[in-house]
């Protein structure tokens, strides 16, 4: 049968009758390929020429023909593996023991769960010195060792798996809270064991959410900046800081965009497996169905041993975090414990342009980056269009590539006209816009999977044009992800490092790039107040916010899901 | 002419499959008619009445509202409203900001929106619920509050998509009445969609019964169940027996069919002109065999009676092993057979319709 198609050129001409969707879609495609691929290319690029400016593989011939730098690579590989399959482990056995142990105090330990997630990203490795360091006060003072090796593959490690601990917990708590019980029921009915049911059941289930963690650890962990670099130390080179080091150090742009392009490689092939390959093998068991159990999943002295794992990865995470706290009121850590204010008084005193710059850059980049998010969301669920496939791996890459790479492009790619923006205020706020917008699409995207379309649709026959829709409807009923995506975007604006340290400038400085040069000279104590003062700016902005909020939120928790 | 479709074709392509939703689809529907789109669910009713919302775009063909093409027209330029299975109520706005948005979106006066608002809550019974929200009323409630929504917009067709298959059967029933009763009223032209045939047969000016992508007959609801065209059609509505055969005369318009395994002649009337020895099927709806004395009549071995108060449903076991369903009303002065027993039926030559036997 040979019908004529004109169905691509009537949609073509339906789209041009609503033309502010046509411009807003090529301010979004423009945008997300200046300050996302352009500054990749760019990284490409000047690893691949020469001193004369032409095409060639002199740059990585010479990294490769330094031992440091390929120890550097075999590291990170090592230690991004390690963090992977220790972490998922870690957070593997907490989100089951929550969520099918049936142990008391569940709320605390989701809650202690969390807490890495708002502190700064090398919190972790700070507080490791403190406590088991030279002068640390588990080693030096309680047991008097010290030698103990903070510094390396271990410490190092322990850092990583305390700093990404949220990340596997909160996908696995997924995970596994998503699994109906009823299945487990339907196990025993069949006279299945615990352990059966645990090996034939659960862990089958998931597999994929388990592979899932594991990918997202691996490319957490390469990217990470702030605790290599506070810990990796000289014997235990690791690729992200090697670049940072070339980079500011050693003045070598080239050989940094080198060892960046290596760092982004593994960082995207997991991602890529991640997304196109695991993604596609999640297991729903979800129905509408009743899904209480009278949960025997576990037995008694199992559900008590599970109980003090938990306890003792919960209360080491919160002498980690508790540690800044008390480092912030002492005088010297480690050498004179004294209780003091000293400290404030002292950031007040140097860093009060830091802080100010940095709440406004994050306050800033938050509302935009989240409606953006939101509206890339909204497009890609709602809307047809050519190129729409692009738009969403585009969008989401910066999962994946890591922030010193997102660093170095920028510096390379914002140095000269008419894009002249290094030093300033707008490639910060630029930088953090784009950075962070993955999490809010995402959640945009899976809020407005459960929204029936119809909703959106009612609106469209109503008169309403694509603005309207947006603005009156979808926003409103997708508040909760927008409202996520505010906090998470404010939380790593506030928090942010590996790519924010290569743009700030005199005029611009972040509180992070502070903490970590008073880490650096050793005024550990400076450093944990500083550190307090970013939480407490965290913690006033999501309480004032969810204040804010609050009816909006109970108003759709109202459940108007689709069936 | 309110509403033209013409020739529309709806093909959807995934990466090696193409389904045809929509095949050659045509018809005109006149102002103030309610026509409904009935078929078993993937017949591609849906499809189209998402086509003529604009919410999809047609592969070929042409979509005329009030002889204006509308085909590429987006949803919010069409003069069509449209209710929604799921209803689709904003759910973070009371009732009246429900049933005002589209007005608002119009920037009319704001006393005229009152107006309208008021007159429409009146008439769809909605007085007292303006500022509750959509989850703190029923979901008869939420039904009015979407036609209301709809109906307020004043628009040129009004689209519904299974409007009332959310609803408990009672409630369908008084909803299908009020439906109905609104349309009149407001004189307002409607394409309903179903899979319901009840519901098509008791709201509709016009059945338009789709098959696979296609028309298989359009007529009312009396046309659609007395004169299929196809088996299809007849199938479809309501309880139907077949009994094959071969044309072997016709006399004014009454045809003689001769089935050879119950080496039996039966009468029938047809509106297609059907040759000498052409293969046909009777078609015989249940409540037309009774005890009356007919042109026509089978004989057979009951096989089974259901009792059901106001009726009696059995099957007969014809010579050929066939199986005949029967309806026989009014069980308190009528005899109801017995399973075993023997028993002859007639039907009149008007209640056996003959059509092609192809599909």
């Amino acid at each position: 049968m040979e019908i004529a198609n004109k169905e691509f050129s009537n949609k073509i001409k339906k789209m041009f009758k609503n033309p502010s969707l046509i411009i807003l879609l090529i301010l979004i495609f423009v945008s997300l390929f200046i300050f996302i691929i352009f500054p990749l290319y760019k990284v490409f690029i000047i690893s691949f020429t020469n001193s004369e400016n032409k095409l060639s593989l002199d740059v990585y011939k010479n990294v490769l023909a330094n031992d440091y730098m390929k120890q550097g690579f075999k590291n990170s590989i090592l230690i991004a593996t390690l963090t992977a399959i220790i972490g998922t482990f870690i957070g593997f056995l907490y989100a089951y023991t929550i969520n099918r142990a049936n142990i008391p105090f569940k709320k605390f330990f989701r809650t202690i769960a969390i807490i890495p997630m708002v502190f700064p990203p090398f919190i972790g490795a700070m507080s490791i010195i403190m406590l088991f360091g030279f002068n640390g006060l588990l080693t030096a003072k309680i047991f008097g060792i010290r030698t103990f090796p903070v510094y390396g593959l271990w410490g190092l490690m322990i850092a990583q798996v305390i700093t990404f601990f949220p990340v596997a917990f909160i996908t696995l708590d997924g995970v596994i809270s998503t699994i109906s019980p009823t299945l487990e029921d339907a196990a025993f009915n069949l006279k299945a064991s615990r352990w059966q049911v645990f090996t034939k059941i659960i862990l089958p289930l998931s597999v994929p959410g388990i592979a899932s963690t594991m990918l997202v650890l691996f490319i957490e962990s390469l990217a990470d900046f702030g605790n290599p670099l506070i810990l990796a130390g000289s014997r235990f080179p690791i690729l992200s800081v090697q670049a940072y080091l070339q980079i500011t150090g050693m003045f070598d742009l080239k050989s940094g965009a080198a060892l960046a392009v290596w760092l982004l490689l593994p960082s995207l092939i997991a991602f890529i497996i991640q997304k196109y390959w695991i993604g596609k093998k999640k297991y729903i068991t979800v129905t509408g169905k009743p899904n209480t159990s009278q949960l025997k999943s576990v037995n008694k002295f199992a559900k008590w041993f599970l109980f003090v794992l938990v306890l003792i990865i919960s209360l080491f995470i919160l002498l980690i975090y508790a540690t800044i706290f008390w480092g912030a009121f002492t005088k010297l850590w480690g050498m004179n414990n004294e209780f003091t204010l000293e400290n404030f008084k002292y950031v007040f005193d140097v860093g009060k342009e830091a802080i100010k710059d940095t709440l406004t850059i994050a306050l800033t980049s938050t509302p935009i980056s989240s409606i953006l998010g939101m509206i890339i969301a909204f497009l890609i669920v709602r809307k047809t269009f050519p190129g729409k496939k692009t738009l969403e791996f585009v969008s989401l890459l910066n999962f994946a590539v890591p922030g010193t790479v997102v660093g170095i492009g920028y510096i390379l790619a914002f140095n000269s006209k008419p894009l002249l923006l290094t030093g300033t205020f707008a490639i910060l706020v630029l930088n953090f816009i784009f950075r962070y917008i993955p999490v809010g699409i995402q959640s945009g995207i899976s809020l407005l999977n459960q929204i029936d379309p119809a909703i959106e649709e009612a609106a469209y026959t109503l008169g309403a044009n694509d603005r309207e829709v947006f603005s009156r409807i979808t926003l409103p009923l997708i508040i909760p992800a927008f409202f996520s995506a505010l906090v998470y975007s404010f939380v790593r604006a506030m928090t942010a490092i590996s790519a924010a340290i290569f743009l700030v400038s005199a005029d611009w400085n972040l509180m992070t790039v502070q903490i970590l040069s008073q880490t650096d000279s050793g005024r550990l104590s400076e450093a944990c107040a500083f550190s307090v003062i970013l939480i407490m700016l965290i913690l006033i902005f999501v309480f004032v916010l969810k204040i804010f909020l609050k009816n909006k939120i109970s108003l759709i928790n109202n459940n108007y899901a689709s069936e | 002419m309110s509403l033209e479709l013409k020739n529309i074709y709806k093909i959807f392509k995934s990466e090696n499959t193409e389904t045809i939703a929509v095949k050659d689809f045509s018809l005109k529907i006149e102002k103030g008619q309610l026509v409904t789109f009935l078929g078993p669910s993937g017949c591609g009713k849906t499809t189209t009445l998402r086509m003529i919302a604009g919410f999809e775009t047609p592969t070929n063909g042409k979509i005329l509202l009030e002889g204006k093409d509308i085909t590429n027209d987006p949803p919010n330029k069409r003069d069509i409203s449209m209710m929604f299975q799921s209803y689709a109520l904003f759910p973070h706005m009371t009732i009246k900001e429900n049933i005002e948005f589209g007005l608002k979106l119009k920037k009319l006066p704001k006393n005229i929106i009152e107006e309208k608002v008021r007159k429409i809550i009146e008439l769809t019974g909605l007085e007292g619920m303006e500022n509750r929200r959509p989850d703190q009323i029923s979901g008869g409630q939420q039904q009015r509050v979407a036609l209301a929504r709809s109906l307020v917009m004043e628009p040129k067709v009004l689209l519904f998509d299974e409007p009332l298959s959310n609803l408990d059967a009672k409630l369908r029933e008084s909803m299908r009445i009020e439906i109905r009763r609104i349309q009149k009223e407001l004189n307002i032209t409607g394409v309903y969609v179903t899979h319901d045939q009840i519901e098509a047969m008791s709201i509709s000016d016009i059945i338009v019964v789709m098959n696979k992508g296609e028309i298989m007959q359009v007529g009312t609801p009396l046309e659609i169940y007395s004169k299929p065209q196809n088996k299809f059609v007849a199938d479809f509505i309501g309880k139907v027996n077949f009994i094959e055969g071969k044309i072997i005369d016709k006399n004014e318009g009454t045809y003689t069919i001769f089935n050879e395994k119950l080496s039996k002649e039966f009468y029938g009337i047809g509106n297609i002109n059907f040759e000498k020895d052409e293969n046909v099927l009777l078609v015989i709806r249940p409540e037309s065999l009774n005890y009356d004395e007919k042109e026509n009549y089978i004989s057979g071995i009951i096989e089974k009676t259901v009792f059901l108060g106001s009726h009696v449903e059995y099957e007969v076991r014809l010579k050929n092993g066939k199986l005949i369903s029967g309806v026989l009303y009014n069980p308190i002065e009528n005899h109801i057979p017995d399973k075993g027993e023997s028993i002859k039926l007639y039907f009149s030559k008007k209640a056996s319709w003959i059509i092609k036997n192809n599909i």
